[in-house]
């Protein structure tokens, strides 16, 4: 999604410019963007398809009594976003020289449209579960939703969203500034390094502050509104303090209730959520034993790793911005090392994000209204269950093992030395 | 609101058919029809840039199933768990061999990814059959309106039936049958040279074994489930459907033999369409018939979800699919006419 939109700008740099030369070298560097972007893509879809059907198959319980609420936005993303793009990625990929050149950067706009539209309905939906809004309970105990307009404009799934598609445009910039640093420190492929460390710094600097401020920020005061549990457990904070510190490193003991080896900064978090600190922060002995997310360690590291890798891009990229823009980054070395090892980890801060999320929102599914155990398939047994899962894993290390070397070799070949693209005069425009 | 909301479902599973219907047909005829490097280039350009989308019909489909009909969405998709998951394992498969086939120049990378197209297109088709198969026989549903279906039983209808049957077992050949048909024609259409005559050589020869099939196929539906003719005995209007799979049948045969290799593709494509009609009449208004005595059939008023859902329901998706139709009005126009043979690799 993140590279979406990056491709989008390429082609409108190509588009606008009346330089042939310069043309020539952004569609190039388009293409050869548009060809990971259909790897990815391709990868994406198909394991995307058994998202939608495990709501069914492994979660029917869940599926009957929230399908009337849930299915909506779902069936959306399919019928707003899905057709969208891929009808039009269809035409980027195998178009261009059928197509007249704004209608080709037009079919990028709609690619990069079709997929930011179907992350909103997804997330739509996970919020809906992290804070159900617009809902009405039926008298066969049945949700349907009661208010459209609620369920789409549910804050929740704002905030989520926009820190979502930072985290993809975050992605997208290191990977983009990563392959762009590998060509500069082994002085290949000519103008083309420069254009994507260029790019993904630019976009990776706006994406990498926005992510924390304000996305970040807002969704993590209002979570601590609507989702007391998960911050309190997320923080690591067993006892509720007026003043309350936060807890940048350490490993929670759940026996003693107290974070070993503790390395704290005291008040920041009462600060960070109520604004000033000397409020008063929830901590878990607030509430009940069976509502507290249960697998508490996990939760704390997966949020402790995304908020730490998060404050690296923001340092990293800042730092690289001040270079480029000293026209000095080219000569530091260091920077580029720095920004070619990075591009795995914004995939470990996006993970570890979901976790967060997902194991915040413990032990419910619907949270308040549906327990995680009251919503899975009732007649499917674990032998099944397990028997898919080890299928699943199987296949996907194939797919990842697939998606490595692909992209592996496709950064080695490296985009093609710039010939003006025949497009016709006009066939559609 | 419940019959509108079944013939929308039911009309997006048959666009489903015909437009996934013939990428996978291209598929199973693949590794048979296109023998040299550069046809097998030439029948992957005719599907290239559309089977990603008329893949999305299927999951538009199961997601309008989700919110339209959540308690059949849950029954039918944990019962059928196991030949589910492989759906969609072989899907992966097919979307990856389709995509990566061309990224290398290897011939045995090459020709990995080619049996693995057409094997995962075979058995995908059988099981699409199949599981029409399973909906028009019923499946044993408890009291709780869950059931799990083993794989296999006895291979009988009856009470006690297993995902494959003699029933549904006919229902995957038909399937495999009739698409391979439907992909002979649009190949044929797309391509051109020995490709082309190729593609409709075996079209002629698989109409016969479709023909023999569907003739076989309707009396055995009612076999399988008596109830499905009493739609038709009520309006006997229905019998239109069986009418128009014959008439289409016929057309397709008789417009194999002009120049224009449009109409037969066409034919095939109002044959697969008046089969998934005849096949939706004779269960409206059940979703899911149930087979034994300890559940009731999964009707449209048992599982539709709440009105205010479906009034807004219905207002976006008359929007978002006249949308939809648009996008693919467009593409189907720009890549119209046949493939170029001369052009380099499969858009990679």
């Amino acid at each position: 999604m993140g590279l979406a939109l990056l491709i989008v700008v390429l082609k409108t740099i190509a588009l606008r410019s009346t330089d042939l030369e310069k043309q020539a070298k952004y569609d190039e560097a388009a293409r050869f963007w548009a060809k990971i972007f259909a790897i990815n893509f391709l990868l994406g879809v198909v394991t995307g398809i058994p998202m939608e059907f495990q709501f069914g198959t492994n979660w029917s319980e869940f599926s009957r009594r929230t399908g009337g609420v849930i299915g909506m936005p779902l069936a959306m993303e399919g019928i707003f976003s899905f057709f969208l793009e891929s009808a039009f990625l269809g035409l980027f990929l195998f178009g261009e020289r059928r197509l007249s050149r704004r209608f080709h950067w037009l079919s990028a706009v709609l690619v990069f449209v079709g997929s930011w539209i179907s992350g909103f309905f997804i997330i739509v939906t996970n919020a809906w579960m992290q804070h159900p809004v617009g809902y009405r309970l039926l008298p066969n105990g049945v949700y349907e939703v009661s208010s459209f307009t609620q369920l789409l404009l549910n804050p929740w799934a704002w905030l989520e969203y926009t820190h979502n598609m930072c985290a993809a445009v975050v992605t997208a910039s290191f990977v983009m500034a990563a392959v762009g640093a590998l060509y500069i420190l082994q002085r290949r492929q000519g103008p083309y390094g420069h254009i994507f460390l260029k790019l993904g710094v630019y976009a990776g600097i706006v994406s990498s502050v926005l992510q924390v401020f304000p996305t970040g920020d807002l969704h993590g005061k209002y979570m601590a509104k609507n989702q007391p549990t998960a911050i309190a457990a997320m923080e690591g904070l067993f006892h509720t303090e007026k003043g309350a510190g936060m807890i940048v490193m350490g490993q929670p003991n759940y026996e003693s209730q107290t974070i070993d080896n503790p390395f704290r900064v005291n008040k920041v978090l009462s600060f960070l959520i109520y604004g000033t600190t000397s409020a008063e922060v929830e901590g878990l002995d607030h509430f009940p034993r069976d509502q507290w997310p249960s697998t508490l360690p996990l939760l704390f590291y997966s949020y402790h790793i995304m908020v730490g890798l998060g404050t690296w891009f923001g340092l990293i990229m800042a730092i690289a911005a001040f270079y480029l823009w000293r026209g000095k980054l080219d000569s530091a070395r260091w920077i580029l090392w720095c920004l070619l090892l990075s591009w795995p980890l914004p995939y470990i801060a996006t993970t570890a994000g979901w976790m967060t999320a997902e194991i915040g929102r413990q032990p419910w599914l619907v949270f308040g209204l549906i327990r995680t155990s009251t919503g899975s398939s009732i007649h499917v047994s674990a032998g099944n269950s397990l028997f898919t899962l080890l299928g699943f894993l199987g296949m996907y290390t194939v797919l990842s093992l697939l998606w490595i070397i692909l992209v592996y070799n496709h950064v080695q070949q490296g985009p093609e030395t710039p010939t003006p693209a025949t497009h016709p005069q006009s066939l559609t425009a | 609101m419940g019959t509108l909301w079944f013939w929308i479902v039911a009309l997006m599973l048959t666009g489903y058919v015909i437009l996934d219907g013939f990428d996978l047909g291209v598929g199973i005829i693949y590794l048979f029809v296109a023998r040299t490097e550069s046809e097998r280039a030439q029948a992957l350009r005719t599907i290239g840039p559309v089977w990603d989308g008329n893949e999305v019909w299927l999951l538009a489909a199961g997601g309008t199933l989700f919110f339209a009909f959540p308690l059949l969405y849950a029954s039918a998709f944990s019962g059928f768990y196991l030949p589910l998951m492989m759906v969609l394992w072989l899907l992966i498969l097919r979307g990856v061999s389709i995509e990566l086939r061309g990224h290398s120049p290897d011939a045995l990378w090459r020709s990995f990814f080619d049996g693995l197209f057409t094997f995962s297109s075979v058995l995908l088709t059988i099981f699409f059959g199949a599981a029409l198969g399973n909906v028009i026989r019923g499946v044993p549903i408890g009291a709780d309106n869950y059931f799990f279906l083993s794989l296999w039983t006895n291979w009988r209808t009856g009470p006690n039936p297993g995902i494959l049957d003699w029933y549904t077992v006919l229902g995957g050949v038909i399937a495999l049958s009739a698409l391979s048909l439907h992909g002979a024609l649009y190949l044929a259409m797309k391509t051109e040279g020995h490709l082309e005559r190729r593609a409709l050589h075996f079209a002629r020869r698989i109409w016969i074994a479709t023909v023999a099939l569907t003739l076989i196929g309707l009396p055995a539906t009612v076999l399988a489930r008596p109830a499905s003719l009493n739609n038709y005995k009520g309006h006997p209007v229905a019998f239109l459907a069986p009418l128009a799979v014959i008439l289409s049948v016929v057309i397709m045969r008789v417009t194999m033999g002009i120049r224009s290799r449009l109409p037969s593709f066409l034919a095939s494509c109002a044959y697969l369409g008046s089969m998934m009609i005849g096949a939706a009449t004779g269960l409206f208004p059940v979703l899911l018939p149930a087979v034994g005595t300890q559940g009731q059939d999964l009707t449209i008023a048992r599982a539709i979800s709440g009105p205010h859902t479906l009034r807004v329901g219905l207002a976006w998706w008359c929007v978002g699919m006249s949308l939809a139709v648009m996008y693919f009005c467009v593409v189907y126009w720009l890549f119209r006419g046949k493939v170029p043979t001369d052009a380099e690799g499969y858009g990679h």
